[in-house]
Formats: C-alpha cells, sequence, structure tokens
C-alpha cells in the first residue's frame, strides 16, 4: 500500500517529465513505424507481384528481426551516432517484418475468383493491384501495423542506451539507481502505450476485417 | 447377438435423439442402419461402443448388460471404422493395423500374423506396405487400411460409420465389393451406417431404415423395395427403384425354357444323375405330358436312393404362373435362393427362372433410369 | 583487413571472458526454453481439453499481455520482487516466452483430425493412452515448430537480460557501446545470432526425426 502511495505521489510530482517522455516514446515510435509503412509496403507489394523476390525479400526481413534489439541499435549507433534518428531507423528496421510479411500473405490470400473476375471485366495488372488486391489487404496489414506497433514500443524503452529519450529513461536510471519507484513510473507508462496500441489497432483490424466480410 | 429394448437417447439440451428402439442386430450379417441425416443413424451405432450413452431402455450384448461392461475395454472387443478414415499419420500402416491387438497386449509373433494376413486379404503387398506411412496411400487404399484395421483384434462385432462416403465413386464401388467378398470369408456381425441406399441395397443383409429417431422399416433389401412400409419409405427409396413395372420386360424375357426336367416315371439313380451332371440341388418333377407334380431334392434323393421318384417328390414347392407380372415376382423373391418352376395355366411346366438373374437385370433396369434422369 | 586484424587480436586476447559471456547466455536461454517448454505444452494441453471458454480467453490474455509489455519494461518490473541478477531475468523471460509457445501447442493439439480422435476412442483407448499414444505424436510436429520460433526468440530477448544484470552476450554489446567499441558490438551480436541459428538448425533435425510425412 505504501509503495503505491509513494508510487502515485512520485508520478503526480513528476507528470510533466514523465508526459514529456511519453510523448517523446510515442513519438520515436510513430517514426519508426511511419518509415516502415512507406518502405514495407511498397516491399510487400513487390514480393507479392515478383514470385522470384519473394523468397529475397522476405528472408532478409527475416534476419533483421534475428538481430537482438539491443545489439541493433548498437550497431547503428556505430555508424549514425548517438540520437533520435539512430532510434527511429532501428525501429523501422525492427518493424519491416510484420509490415512487409503482412502486406505479402494479404495480396496472395486474395481469392482467385475475385482476381479473375476484375481481369474479366478489364483491369490492367496495376487497377488489379490498386482497386482489387490491396484494399483486400488491409485487414492483414493491419494485423501487422499491431504487431509492428507492439515492438517498436519495446524496443524504443531501450533507446535511452543509445542516447534516445523515452519512457527507457526513467526505467533504466531506475534499474541503475535501484530504485523500485523510478522503475515503475517508467514501466507503467510504457506497458499502457503498448496494451493501448495492441487493443487500438486490435479493433481497426476487427474493423476493417467486418467491413470486407 | 446384439439386441437394443426400448432404447431411447436424450441429449441434454432436451433433444431426442433416439425413441423407443427395439432392434437386434443378425449375427455374422451386414446389418445396415440408414435414413436422412439426423434420422439417429450414426447415434444408434454409436450407442453399441458407447461412445454415446443412451438414457432408456437396455442394450444387451450376448445377454449381457452393456453398461455393465467397461467401455475401454468393449471398445477393444468391437471393430470400428469411421468416415474420416482416421488412420493414425504419426504411424507405420503395420503399427495402425496392430494399434488393437498391440493395446490387447497380443504376442509379438501373433500380432505380426494377424496384420500380414489382413493386408493381403485386402490384396495390398505387405512388404511393399506395412512399413509405409499413411500419408503414401491413396484414399482407397486408406480406407482399405482403416477396414483391417478394424479386423486385427478378430472381433466378431465390426461398427462402419458411413465409412466410404467419402471415397470416389470407383473406390467406393471397389471397397463394397470387397467388403462383400470379405464378409463371405470372416462372416463377422457389421453393422454399417449410411445414406446412400444404392450402396445399402448393394451390401446389406438386413436394412434398418431410421427418421426422427424412429426405426420406420427392417427388411432384407428385396422386401424393403418390393413393400414399403408407408410414404416416406417410398420416397427414400426413391421412385425410380420402386416403380420398374412398365420398364421391366415381362416374365416371359427371364423364364429359361431350356431347363431340366426329369418324369416322374424314371429311377431316382437317374434323377441323381441329371443332378449331377447340371450342377443343380433341385429338379422339377413332371408327368409324361409335362405337367408340374413337385421337385425333388438331390440330397434327400442322395440318402433315400432306393425310393422312387413318386414317393419323394415334394409337392408344395413354389412356383410361379407364367403370366404374372415381373414386378410381382420380384416382391415374392426375398426367400427364394433356388431356381423357381414356371407353370401356366393348368400347371404345365413351361420353363425355370433363375432369381439371381432376374434381380441383376432389374438393378441394372433401375440403375440404367436413375442415370438418364 | 586491417579490421579483421584487429577482430583476431581481440578474440586471442579476450576469448576467455567471450567464451564466459556466451556460457552465461546460453544457461540463461536455456533454462528459459527449459521451464518455458515444462511449464507451456502441459498448460495448452489441458486449455484443450476443457470446455470453459472464459478460463481459455483469460489464460491466453494473460499471456499476451506478457508479450505486449516491453521487455525492458517487464525485466525491471521484476526487480522488485527478485532483485537483480539471474532469477528476475529468467522470470521476465520466461512470463515473456509463455504466449507463442502457447499458442501453437494450442494450434497443433487442435489442428488434430476430429477423425483420427474418434477412431482412437472407438478403437478402446483410454484418455490417458489417447493423449501420449495419439495425441501428442500427431501435434508434435506442431509443438516442435512452437518450440523452435520461441527458443530463437529467447536467444535473442536473452540480451536484454544483461540489463538487469544478469549478463550473457547483451554484457559485450553494452560494454562495446560504452567504450564505442565495434569489435565487442560486433562479436556479442554475431554469437547470439550464431546460437541462435544454430539452435534453430538442432532442433530443426529433432522436427525432421519426429516429423512422419
Amino acid at each position: 500500500m505504501n509503495f503505491i502511495t509513494e508510487l502515485a505521489v512520485y508520478m503526480a510530482e513528476n507528470s510533466n517529465e514523465l508526459l514529456a517522455l511519453t510523448i517523446e516514446h510515442i513519438l520515436m515510435v510513430a517514426c519508426g513505424i511511419a518509415l516502415s509503412l512507406v518502405i514495407g509496403i511498397p516491399l510487400g507489394i513487390l514480393a507479392a507481384r515478383f514470385q522470384k523476390l519473394a523468397p529475397v525479400i522476405i528472408s532478409i526481413t527475416n534476419v533483421i528481426q534475428l538481430v537482438p534489439s539491443l545489439a541493433m541499435l548498437a550497431i547503428l549507433m556505430l555508424y549514425l551516432g548517438f540520437g533520435f534518428k539512430t532510434i527511429a531507423i532501428g525501429l523501422f528496421l525492427y518493424s519491416l517484418l510484420p509490415i512487409v510479411k503482412n502486406t505479402y500473405v494479404g495480396i496472395k490470400e486474395v481469392d482467385d475468383g475475385i482476381k479473375e473476375a476484375g481481369i474479366g471485366i478489364g483491369m490492367s495488372p496495376l487497377q488489379l493491384l490498386a482497386k482489387i488486391q490491396f484494399p483486400l489487404s488491409i485487414p492483414y496489414l493491419m494485423a501487422g501495423l499491431r504487431l509492428a506497433a507492439v515492438i517498436a514500443v519495446s524496443v524504443a524503452a531501450i533507446g535511452p542506451y543509445i542516447g534516445a529519450g523515452g519512457l527507457g529513461k526513467e526505467i533504466i536510471s531506475g534499474i541503475s539507481l535501484q530504485d523500485d519507484i523510478k522503475i515503475y513510473a517508467g514501466a507503467i507508462p510504457a506497458t499502457l502505450i503498448a496494451i493501448i496500441a495492441d487493443l487500438a489497432l486490435g479493433l481497426v483490424e476487427r474493423k476493417t476485417k467486418k467491413r470486407l466480410a | 447377438m446384439i439386441e437394443l429394448k426400448g432404447v431411447g437417447k436424450v441429449y441434454e439440451d432436451g433433444f431426442q435423439a433416439l425413441n423407443n428402439i427395439d432392434l437386434a442386430f443378425e449375427n455374422g450379417k451386414i446389418n445396415v442402419l440408414i435414413g436422412p441425416s439426423g434420422c439417429g443413424k450414426t447415434t444408434t451405432m454409436k450407442l453399441l461402443n458407447r461412445l454415446v450413452d443412451y438414457t432408456d431402455g437396455e442394450i444387451l450384448l450376448d445377454g449381457r448388460n452393456l453398461k455393465e461392461i467397461d467401455p475401454i475395454e468393449l471398445r477393444r472387443q468391437m471393430g470400428y471404422v469411421i468416415q474420416n478414415i482416421g488412420l493414425f499419420p504419426h504411424m507405420t500402416i503395420y503399427n495402425n493395423v496392430a494399434a488393437v491387438p498391440k493395446l490387447l497386449k497380443w504376442p509379438k509373433e501373433k500380432i505380426k500374423k494377424s496384420v500380414m494376413e489382413l493386408l493381403q486379404l485386402v490384396n495390398l503387398d505387405p512388404d511393399t506396405y506395412m512399413n509405409r506411412f499413411p500419408s503414401e496411400l491413396s484414399g482407397g487404399q486408406q480406407q482399405r487400411i482403416g477396414v483391417i484395421r478394424a479386423l486385427a483384434a478378430d472381433s466378431s462385432i465390426i461398427l462402419m460409420d458411413e465409412p466410404f462416403s467419402a471415397l470416389d465413386p470407383i473406390s467406393r464401388e471397389q471397397l463394397q465389393d470387397e467388403l462383400i467378398s470379405l464378409q463371405s470369408e470372416i462372416n463377422k456381425t457389421i453393422i454399417f451406417v449410411t445414406h446412400d441406399m444404392d450402396e445399402a441395397l448393394k451390401i446389406a443383409d438386413q436394412i434398418i431404415l431410421m427418421k426422427n429417431g424412429h426405426i420406420i422399416q427392417k427388411d432384407s433389401p428385396n422386401n424393403i423395395i418390393a413393400n414399403p412400409a408407408d410414404e416416406f419409405v417410398k420416397d427414400f427409396i426413391g421412385k425410380k427403384r420402386l416403380t420398374p413395372k412398365q420398364k421391366l420386360p415381362s416374365l416371359d424375357n427371364f423364364i429359361s425354357k431350356s431347363f431340366v426336367s426329369i418324369q416322374s416315371d424314371s429311377s431316382t439313380a437317374e434323377a441323381i444323375k441329371q443332378m449331377t451332371a447340371y450342377k443343380l440341388t433341385n429338379i422339377p418333377v413332371v408327368t409324361q405330358d409335362d405337367m408340374y407334380l413337385g421337385s425333388i431334392n438331390l440330397y434327400g434323393a442322395l440318402d433315400n436312393q432306393e425310393e422312387t421318384i413318386e414317393n419323394l417328390v415334394e409337392s408344395d414347392t413354389y412356383t410361379i404362373e407364367s403370366t404374372t407380372e415381373t414386378v410381382e415376382v420380384i416382391n415374392e423373391l426375398n426367400s427364394i435362393n433356388t431356381t423357381i418352376p414356371v407353370v401356366d395355366g393348368n400347371g404345365k411346366l413351361v420353363g425355370t427362372l433363375d432369381p439371381y438373374q432376374l434381380l441383376y437385370e432389374w438393378r441394372v433396369t433401375s440403375e440404367y433410369e436413375c442415370g438418364e434422369q | 583487413m586491417i579490421f579483421f586484424q584487429g577482430y583476431m587480436k581481440y578474440w586471442r586476447e579476450d576469448y576467455s571472458s567471450i567464451l564466459a559471456y556466451m556460457y552465461e547466455h546460453m544457461i540463461i536461454s536455456l533454462t528459459v526454453i527449459a521451464l518455458s517448454i515444462t511449464f507451456s505444452i502441459p498448460l495448452a494441453v489441458y486449455l484443450t481439453k476443457i470446455k470453459s471458454d472464459l478460463i481459455k480467453t483469460i489464460t491466453f490474455n494473460i499471456a499476451n499481455i506478457f508479450q505486449t509489455i516491453p521487455t525492458i519494461a517487464l525485466l525491471a518490473l521484476v526487480i522488485p520482487l527478485f532483485g537483480i541478477g539471474f532469477v528476475p531475468a529468467v522470470v521476465a523471460l520466461f512470463l515473456y516466452s509463455l504466449l507463442p509457445l502457447l499458442r501453437n501447442t494450442y494450434a497443433g493439439m487442435n489442428s488434430i483430425d476430429p477423425g483420427i480422435i474418434e477412431a482412437a476412442k472407438g478403437m478402446g483407448y483410454g484418455t490417458i493412452q489417447r493423449l501420449f499414444k495419439i495425441e501428442l505424436p500427431v501435434a508434435l510436429p506442431y509443438i516442435m515448430s512452437g518450440i523452435r520460433v520461441t527458443s530463437v526468440y529467447i536467444i535473442s530477448w536473452t540480451t536484454l537480460a544483461a540489463l538487469i544484470g544478469a549478463g550473457g552476450l547483451g554484457d559485450l554489446v553494452l560494454a562495446g557501446i560504452g567504450y564505442n567499441d565495434s569489435m565487442m558490438i560486433f562479436t556479442g551480436t554475431f554469437l547470439a545470432i550464431i546460437i541462435a541459428i544454430s539452435l534453430d538448425l538442432v532442433i530443426n533435425k529433432i522436427e525432421k526425426i519426429f516429423s512422419y510425412s
């Protein structure tokens, strides 16, 4: 009980700072995800359009995923230095796999009958992609986005090791100072961001699915 | 012998799946349960190995109350073949067939011998197939394994739940034929569930037709067609199978005019000679002006060779008048398995009728009709 | 070339400490994998046997929440309960690994053709016999692939265990970040990836032994 009161008092006293860290955290994640959407969706489409490229693209993104997150950030730091830019690129690389893979699978999963109907009414391959395949793959993309967001929130929390901000700052200083209050003050909002992102994007995913069902 | 006495099944949600079923499954016969989906045919079968428990009445297995037998033991005593085949994908063919004998802890040698014999029985070479996995076999081969797996523990009762309905038509026909010839060797009590009337007519010794948890009619295949109990049965059998009256050729076409008969004043030795020569078990006896008197039986004649034909002749044998409608003959044919004498209005023997040939002819005709639709 | 020579020198001088980090890493990972297997698989099997959808939903939601919490936050959150070092790292990573294995085993058990189960029942297999002789062996390929995927992830996540003082290859990466030393960072990264890939190959081999098609 005592701990909870202390925690609440601490969080209330430092609410401005915590809020700033939270916003910073979300901003990092948003940048990373935006980048991976911009690059990942075309890659996924490319993989789906050109069967020979698919294994190459998918395995590269798979290998990236295999690199431990801390190591990935450390390597990026070696070449890009400390800071926001580095973490944004790290988050982009780390959330690339779910975006690419789900775009690819989503397009591939489009029913052959529907595709045939599209071709039958005289759509060009590009029109087929833009008007049929991509719109129908959106529920899959949403599932990928959801996964990517959760991963990005998690990886962003170790950003402070390479000089970025965000809620990880509070957690890490809590760990080094052996201060349980600081640990929870950072971990709780970070967890909440992840859970809210998961739930909210889950809702979007279901909505898009329902619309198509 | 399995007997159901007043058996009922009410599910927890109140659905009455079976209502007051009285039924005996004939030993060593193929008993076919048939009916539209939801009629309770599968439920009835599953009562027997207690995959489903009944809520009313009792079931006796060789006089023992089924509920006194441990279900696990009970199931090991009964072969079970299901529609989805259900071979164990992680076991070789050998181990699949050996599954129940292994559960029963048979000695290894005995299991091996049994598996080998069974594989040969369905024409699958043991050396080729025993170490394969189910996924390496075609659907028809898989279900052959499914059938012999049920026979492996040498149980006297085999339950088959629509075993051939998931197969392609050609494999289905083959397996039906194989089952019939297999049954002539093994004489198991088979309880066979199907929704396919053609299949039932082909393989059944006894058909049990069900609807809404009741038995509507229980009869031999020929009888069920000849005397459908009500409109439902007629509908279920199908109009085409029931109205070959106009379509069937007249009886004349089936009567064999080149029959063998013997005159009543001949010697018994002569009659025996004729019967053995033509491989007959019965021979019609006629007067000098071909009037039919009756027939004598080969074994009766052999046992009493010193008797005269006139004393041996059985005069109360079944005969058919040559003017009868073919379809009426079919209605009567259910219990006759020997050649039938055909007489004219005056009682003169004019020919003989082979009931098998007639039934065959009739079935071909009705199948042809169905195909035309 | 110079880089390579420097790299060789670094290995020659430091190989004993590198191997010690690697050993620590493997001990943590293997403990987590063993714990996860002994806990998640029976739990998943149990979940396939019960009728209550409520218990299933609750279990999967809890496992999902653990998976959603940012890794470092989860690691930090167990510090107040278990202090720092090996134990809290194992506990946190174990909680983190619950969902994938639970989900795979559950899916594997549910994927069994109902005909197989019905046949086994009808042939007179008892409940326990059926589970061990039929259901688990049939679901084994699924379960093994779940173990494989989870193990690879655990190797990667274990890098973060260094953040709460449990050691392992993460220590090497952290030190590399601290000294801006690319040798340390790359060594830590490569070894983590190599362990992950080797484990993947080994489990893949085991999977092949148990597969039946």
